[in-house]
This record gives structure tokens, C-alpha cells and sequence, in this order.
């Protein structure tokens, strides 16, 4: 990492170095210092006064039964999103493995919906699961409505979310098994593996570190870029059946105005946001050592 | 490969296409017809080609939520804040991971980690704190406001020192040799030589900025600075009333252009996904 | 083309010394070969002298100049780097043209340059093209005119030859040799191969543990090595280092090793016995490996082919002869 050669001079690099320092400061250590100040205080009726409250904000999320269903019901969305969105990746990167006709034009036609927004992924299924308008749900029926049953809603927000994420995770496995030397394939082969079996024996155990890789991206994914499908497609309803961690934050800050108790989830978020990206280079640092 | 399995591996892929292909066409079949047909359930995967200047008068709509502002106007937004979160990310970015690959200097290290530190809070998990700062500055209801705490991350600094890094010591010696100061060097040498990832950054944080939904909807509280994302999302109200057809015409609209991004610049947008990792 | 002196010039890595007070004057258009093993601080001396490491203490002047502390790209000393470092998304012009443009020439006096210089070199044709697409050959020829071009003060080599094959290397050592006597540039050439170092130099000088262990002509470095390291370390195959034990030798004091070249042990059937333990034949000439009674290992190289004996009488004729202390191995 460290070069030799290096250019005199400590001015014209701190120069260079304010522009992101400055941003950092002002939109990254302010808010997330605010927040921790904020999370242990809290405001007067009237917003005129703050109060130091130690970990009472805290001790009210903590105890608070609605959060932890919020948790819950984040953690099985994050889960069902990257499952569902790995799997159809990795199905379509290893069918496009092998030489096929048309096989590049595949992938151009299954790496575009990366570029749809999160929000307008939502909008896309409307007019897919609508009950009244949508292209499939008119014909499913009077119990069909997403707007009433909380099942149905949170099954949709989790195919909307899964759906757009599909072109990350195919790119990934794309170049993961490109990078699976053929020999490695070839001896397989001749040692009698095939279909099924080679892919077991052999390929998955190779993608393993992608795999890992993948799965923290897509909890990250599934727990925050996900806001604008869920909030444009249920708002987090019905009754709070779609409502994750971040549209909670949402809704109690900016909306409910508890600013106490929107900070401390904040800070519960960032706790678990670190935890997520160490992992994440922990996978990464093993991914590019492979 | 035998050719059964070929079979099923066409069968896989067109299932896939049509997965993600099918709904944009209902959207786009859809902006054809009458809105009152689609209100009573009636979309035809058949676009109606007389329907079609519907994506002409979509430019020119003027969406619920955006009093007085037309879609054109939310197109412009969108671009300008997309641009403006990539060219401005790229120039900072750049800069100081330059300053940090390139030169010693006192707090080197904890300059680093602390922009290092920012990428591990996404603008999501800061939401409410970052808008009261914002406030603070003024900055609501501005192009500042929209691009600034976005441009503020991590991930391209971490790209940009790795690609410098790799620059071998011997190009920086014969620079030197040659009579090349450090913004020489930077311009002549480190620029050009980086020039794709440069590239495959500028396509990733462009779809990054154009597909921006919960930010602007703190930020643009007037309708001058809502963005196309934005107005869409507030046109779709459960109203008889609703005007489908412009809806998913302007929908239409609103992906065209990140998607045309990704297609044309296909290789270049795969590599750089890959290298940064997010 | 100018002098260049050192004086006692040191350079320690924390508590590694790299070099250790070395003392050089290099007259204009003179070639001054840096030969030694990997690690001996050659490369290190050669950086100090660009200005891309700062010396511990010492002095460099530069045509009278203190350039000590100056920075590299105010030093007017060009170099030619191992794996060339040619500018790769720059053209064939524009490498050898870019240090003149940053010197703010005129647009056509560069063209001008970069004309003639490629015109002496031979790469008028590939003038266009990129570096990616020239081969070994001709990427060094490149790295030669972006050096040549800007008629420094002083040209540093740094293992030039190193990364071409063997005939190439042969064909491009005649080559810089050539331009550099043409052109009377005043050279500081770095090099572990001892066949480059010998053919291309003016003077020698042979590097020990950041030392300059002897500094010479090639041929007196050849015919009187300072020492038994220098003894050993030029000449191929090596010189042969005996212990005195050898009945042989007469008149040679206690405390000393003797050294022979390989071409000057005779055949004498009076000699010692050798016992053959290898033969290789190249050719014009044969080297044979053996082993004396007393146990010690002996090279000779002979004119034709392999002997067809196991057995040869040899002899060492007194002339021949180097002396050694045995101690401090400085020649006696």
C-alpha cells in the first residue's frame, strides 16, 4: 500500500483534502452527533426547552412493543428480499454460464432493471398487482387486496423490492463464474460430475465468497434503499404490516415529530449498519484474496 | 452441453426476460390507451398507436402534487441532481484520494478514516438528524441541499485510492524526472490513466442520483425541486379520477434515461459495479 | 554534458545503512557502470542522484552545482527506468515530446525534436502508436529518446536491459553504447550482469553491502581485482580462490589465497592430478570442472572440444597468480 515515491508538500494536499472533510463534517459527523445528542434528550411540548434523559429514550424504544415488531418484521423482509433476489440471480448467471446462442443479449436484458429506481419499482407493480387495474391482480379475486390484507401487502413489497434486485446479484454471480477457471469445470466433468452434482460439488462451494458477499449487500439493500418501494406502494400498511425500521424512523421523525425517539432508532440503525459493513469488508478483503 | 439442456437453459433466461421485461411493457402498452379503460381494469398488452403522442403530452403534464411545474421541468431535476451527485463525487472523491495516495502529510491517517467513516451510514440511517442540519443551512428547497449530503460518501474515495495506488512508482518517478509538479502529474498522468473506472463510477452514480427517493422528499418541499421519482410517486393517489395513462407514460419517461445509461454503457457500468463494490 | 561529484554520500533506512560514504567524480561523457549483487545499494545510489530519495548526509554536484536537496524535476537529469515507465496512454510522440512541453517549447520545435530523435533512433514508423503496442525492443528505444531528447545534464540507467531476452539485450547494449559515445553523454549506468558492466563501461565501479569495493577500467578491474569479492564477483566463470596447501605453490606467504582464472590454469604432465567431475562444452571453447587431491575444486576453461580423459595434469603458472590476504581478503 505505502509508495515510494511521494510528492513534497503538506498544504496543497490538505487542500485538496477540505472539500471532503468539509462535506463529512457537515453531513456526516453533525447529523450523527445531533442524533446521539438528541437521543438523549427530549423536548418540551412546546419544543422551547430540552431536558437531559440519560437512556430514557432508549429505555422506551427498547420496551416498546411496536419496535421490536418492527424489528421482527424487518429482519423476515431483509431475509425473504435476499433470498428470493439471490436465488433468481444466481439461477440466471448459471444459465447464462455456457455457450449459448444469444447469450450476451440475455445478460444485456437481465442487468437493465438495475437502473430502476426503488420507488418506481413500485409504481411497475401497481399496474402489475393493482385489484382493480393491475395486469395479474384483477384476476385474483375479490380476497385479493393488498390495501386490506397485511400478508398480501408485505408478499408484494417484498417481490417489488426482490425484483429490482435480481440484476445486482446476476452480475455478481456473472463474474464470479467467469472467474472459475474451465479446467476446474473440465476435471469435474471427467471425473463424472455433472448437471446438479457438478454444480454442487463443485461450483457453489466456489461461489461461497461471493455468495457471503452478496447476502450482507442485499440485507443492506433490504433494509435501506427499499423506503421508496415500500412507502409508494403501502406506505407501510396496511395497519403497519409493511412498516421497517427505516419507514419507522420516517414516520416518528419527520412525520410524528418525535424527534427523541426518532433519534435513539437512528442510533440503533447506525449500530447495526456498522455491524453490517464490517462484515461486509470482512467478506470483501476474502472475496478479492480469492 | 447437450442440447436438452440448452432447452431449459432458453427456457430459464426468456422466463427471466419476460420477468422484468413484461411489466415495463404493460406500463408502457398502458400509456397508449384511455385512462378510463385502465381505471375499469381493461389494459391491453396491444399499445394502441394512436395513443402514442401521449409520451409528447406526458413532457408538458403537470402532475397532482406539483402544482404549476410540468413533467419536462421534473426530467431537468432529476438530471441536474444526478448529474450534480456524480461529477461532484467524482471531482472530490478524486482529489483527496490524490491527496491521500500521493503525498504525507500530518493527520493523513485520521482524515481518512474519518471520511472512511461515512460509509457506514447510509443517508437512510441519518435522515432526520442530516435534514435538521440541513435546515439549519438553508439549504432546504435548494440544488445544494438535493446533491451536497449525497455527494458526501466514502465509496469513491476507497475506489479512486485503490486505482491510484496501483499506478506504478515508476510512471510517478519519470513524471517527476520530466519535469511534472503534483497538478501536472495529476492531470497528465493520473486522470487519463484512470479515465474508466472515471467512467464506470460517473454511469453507477448517476442511476445512484437519478433513482434518489426518500431525500428528495425531505429536501424539495416545493414543487420547483421536485423530481421526477418524486412526482411520480405523488401522482398516484386511489382517485376514479387518476390519469393512468399520463401516469405510466411519464413513468416511462422517468426510466428511460438511467436505463439507457446502463444499456449503452454496459461494459463500462459492470466493471465498475464489481470494482466498487456498491 | 557535465561532471557530476559525490561526495561522501550516505543513506541509512532507519537503522539499515544502505550506503555508506561514497566518494565519485564522473568526468563529462564519461560511462560509469554500477555493478553488484541485488541489495548492494546500487539502485539506492542511483535514486539519490535523481532526487527521489533525499541522502542521509553527503553532497551531490552537479556541473558545480549543489543539487543535494533539489527536487527531481529541477535536477535536468533524465532517466531510463527497468520496465521503461513509458507514459502508457500517451503516444510514442508525446512520451518523448512531454518533458518539453512542460518546459513550454514551442509546438513545432518539439515536433522538430521528437522528428530527429526518432530519426536516430530508428521509431520514425511508430511515432503514432500507443506503448501497448510496441515490443520490448522498442519500448526501450522509446525510453532511450525521451531521455536523449531533452539533452540533460545526466543520464541515469537503471537495469535498461533487463527485461529483454538475451539477443536483444546483446543488440541494444552495442546500441546505447553507441549513442552514448556519439552523443558524449555523461552515464550513470546500473546493472547486475558483469557481461553489460565489463563491455559498456568506461570505468567500473563494483558495489559490496553499500560500498564501492573497487572503481576501475574494466580491464584493471579485470586484470587486478582490489579483493577477493571483486576477484569472484567479475570474470565468468569465476576466478578459482586455492588455499596454499597445494604443494604447487612455492614462495607464497602463510597469512594469503590464491586466485586463477579459469583460462590461465595450464596443462603440465609434471602438474597436479585433476579428477574430472564435469565437462561443458560450448563450442569454441570447454569449461572443465574437477577436483584436486587435497580436496579443493578447480574451473579451467580450454580452447576446443571436451578432453576425453577423466584425469588431467595441471599447473599454475606464477604470473598468473593473484594474492589475497586471507584475513581481510584485499589484494596483497
Amino acid at each position: 500500500m505505502e509508495r515510494r515515491t511521494l510528492f513534497p508538500g503538506k498544504l496543497l494536499p490538505i487542500a485538496l483534502m477540505v472539500p471532503q472533510l468539509l462535506l463529512t463534517f457537515i453531513f456526516f459527523l453533525w447529523p450523527a452527533g445531533r442524533a446521539i445528542e438528541e437521543s438523549v434528550t427530549a423536548a418540551n411540548a412546546f419544543g422551547t426547552n430540552t431536558l437531559f434523559v440519560g437512556f430514557d429514550n432508549f429505555t422506551a424504544l427498547f420496551t416498546d412493543s411496536q419496535y421490536w415488531s418492527s424489528v421482527g418484521r424487518t429482519l423476515f423482509f431483509c431475509a425473504a428480499v435476499s433470498l428470493v433476489a439471490m436465488s433468481f440471480g444466481l439461477l440466471f448467471a448459471n444459465f447464462t454460464d455456457r455457450n449459448l446462442r444469444g447469450k450476451n443479449w440475455y445478460r444485456t436484458f437481465l442487468i437493465w432493471p438495475y437502473a430502476v429506481a426503488p420507488a418506481l419499482s413500485a409504481v411497475v407493480w401497481v399496474f402489475m398487482a393493482d385489484p382493480q387495474i393491475g395486469l395479474i391482480g384483477r384476476y385474483l379475486g375479490p380476497n385479493w387486496n393488498y390495501g386490506l390484507n397485511g400478508n398480501q401487502a408485505m408478499g408484494l413489497v417484498i417481490a417489488a423490492s426482490a425484483w429490482k434486485q435480481v440484476s445486482y446479484n446476476f452480475i455478481f454471480y456473472v463474474a464470479a463464474l467467469q472467474s472459475i477457471p474451465r479446467s476446474l469445470t473440465e476435471a469435474a466433468t471427467l471425473d463424472g460430475a455433472r448437471g446438479f452434482t457438478r454444480f454442487r460439488t463443485m461450483i457453489w462451494p466456489l461461489l461461497w465468497p461471493t455468495t457471503m458477499f452478496l447476502l450482507v449487500v442485499n440485507l443492506v439493500y433490504a433494509a435501506f434503499d427499499t423506503f421508496g418501494t415500500i412507502y409508494a406502494l403501502t406506505g407501510g400498511g396496511p395497519a403497519g404490516a409493511t412498516e421497517t425500521l427505516v419507514v419507522k424512523v420516517y414516520e416518528d421523525g419527520y412525520i410524528g415529530n418525535d424527534i427523541g425517539g426518532s433519534a435513539a432508532q437512528s442510533v440503533a440503525l447506525m449500530v447495526l449498519v456498522v455491524a453490517l459493513v464490517s462484515l461486509q469488508f470482512k467478506f470483501l478483503n476474502r472475496r478479492t484474496a480469492a | 452441453m447437450n442440447r436438452q439442456n440448452n432447452y431449459l437453459a432458453h427456457a430459464v433466461l426468456i422466463f427471466g426476460v419476460l420477468l422484468f421485461l413484461l411489466p415495463i411493457w404493460v406500463m408502457v402498452a398502458g400509456a397508449t390507451q384511455h385512462a378510463g379503460a385502465i381505471a375499469r381494469g381493461d389494459i391491453s398488452l396491444i399499445p394502441d398507436r394512436h395513443g402514442l403522442n401521449i409520451f409528447w403530452q406526458a413532457l408538458f403534464f403537470k402532475g397532482v402534487a406539483s402544482a404549476g411545474y410540468p413533467v419536462w421541468h421534473m426530467l431537468l431535476v432529476s438530471f441536474a441532481m444526478a448529474l450534480g451527485i456524480a461529477v461532484g463525487k467524482i471531482a472530490i472523491s478524486l482529489i483527496s484520494a490524490f491527496a491521500v495516495v500521493f503525498f504525507r502529510f500530518p493527520l493523513r491517517r485520521v482524515m481518512f478514516w474519518t471520511i472512511f467513516l461515512t460509509l457506514m451510514l447510509p443517508v437512510e440511517v441519518r435522515i432526520i438528524p442530516s435534514f435538521a442540519v440541513l435546515s439549519s443551512l438553508h439549504l432546504v428547497n435548494t440544488y445544494g441541499g438535493l446533491t451536497l449530503p449525497l455527494i458526501a460518501s466514502a465509496t469513491a474515495t476507497l475506489l479512486f485510492r485503490q486505482v491510484f495506488a496501483a499506478i506504478p512508482d515508476e510512471l510517478v518517478e519519470a513524471a517527476r524526472l520530466d519535469g511534472a509538479g503534483p497538478l501536472t502529474f495529476l492531470r497528465d498522468m493520473v486522470l487519463p490513466v484512470s479515465r474508466a473506472n472515471i467512467a464506470a463510477l460517473f454511469v453507477i452514480l448517476f442511476v445512484y442520483g437519478w433513482n434518489q427517493y426518500l431525500w428528495p422528499l425531505l429536501v424539495a418541499s416545493t414543487p420547483a425541486y421536485s423530481t421526477i421519482v418524486l412526482g411520480i410517486v405523488q401522482m398516484i393517489s386511489p382517485d376514479e379520477m387518476t390519469p393512468w395513462n399520463m401516469i405510466m407514460a411519464t413513468t416511462t419517461l422517468a426510466l428511460l434515461p438511467p436505463i439507457m445509461v446502463v444499456i449503452l454503457l454496459q461494459r463500462a457500468f459492470v466493471r465498475g459495479l464489481t470494482d466498487v463494490d456498491k | 554534458m557535465a561532471t557530476l561529484e559525490l561526495h561522501s554520500l550516505t543513506k541509512n533506512f532507519g537503522a539499515t545503512s544502505i550506503l555508506k560514504s561514497l566518494d565519485l567524480t564522473l568526468a563529462s561523457g564519461e560511462m560509469l557502470v554500477i555493478v553488484g549483487a541485488s541489495g548492494c545499494g546500487k539502485s539506492t545510489l542511483l535514486r539519490l542522484v535523481a532526487g527521489l530519495e533525499t541522502p542521509s548526509s553527503g553532497r551531490i554536484i552537479l556541473e558545480g552545482e549543489d543539487i543535494t536537496n533539489r527536487d527531481p524535476s529541477k535536477r535536468d537529469i533524465a532517466m531510463v527506468f527497468q520496465n521503461y515507465a513509458l507514459y502508457p496512454h500517451m503516444t510514442v510522440a508525446q512520451n518523448m515530446g512531454y518533458a518539453l512541453k512542460l518546459r513550454g517549447e514551442m509546438k513545432e520545435e518539439i515536433a522538430r525534436k521528437v522528428a530527429e530523435t526518432a530519426k536516430l533512433l530508428g521509431l520514425g514508423e511508430l511515432l503514432s502508436r500507443r506503448p501497448g503496442q510496441l515490443s520490448g525492443g522498442q519500448r526501450q528505444r522509446v525510453a532511450m529518446g525521451r531521455a536523449i531528447i531533452r539533452e540533460p545534464k545526466l543520464f541515469l540507467f537503471d537495469e535498461p536491459l533487463s527485461n529483454l531476452d538475451a539477443k536483444l539485450r546483446v543488440t541494444m547494449r552495442a546500441e546505447i553504447r553507441r549513442l552514448q559515445q556519439r552523443l558524449a553523454i555523461t552515464s550513470l549506468y546500473v546493472t547486475h550482469d558483469q557481461v553489460e558492466a565489463m563491455t559498456m563501461a568506461d570505468r567500473l565501479i563494483v558495489m559490496e553491502a553499500g560500498r564501492a569495493s573497487q572503481i576501475a577500467t574494466p580491464m584493471e578491474i579485470f586484470e587486478k581485482p582490489a579483493n577477493l569479492f571483486v576477484a569472484q564477483f567479475i570474470g565468468s566463470p569465476a576466478m578459482n580462490i586455492l588455499q596454499p596447501a597445494e604443494a604447487a605453490f612455492a614462495n607464497i606467504p602463510p597469512n594469503a589465497v590464491i586466485g586463477i582464472r579459469p583460462e590461465h590454469v595450464i596443462l603440465d604432465n609434471n602438474g597436479l592430478q585433476l579428477l574430472i567431475d564435469l565437462v561443458e562444452p560450448l563450442g569454441a571453447e570447454t569449461l572443465i570442472y574437477g577436483t584436486l587431491a587435497s580436496g579443493q575444486r578447480l574451473t579451467l576453461r580450454r580452447p576446443g572440444g571436451p578432453p576425453g580423459v577423466t584425469t588431467l595434469q595441471v599447473a599454475f603458472p606464477q604470473e598468473a597468480l593473484h594474492l589475497f590476504d586471507s584475513v581481510t581478503g584485499e589484494r596483497l
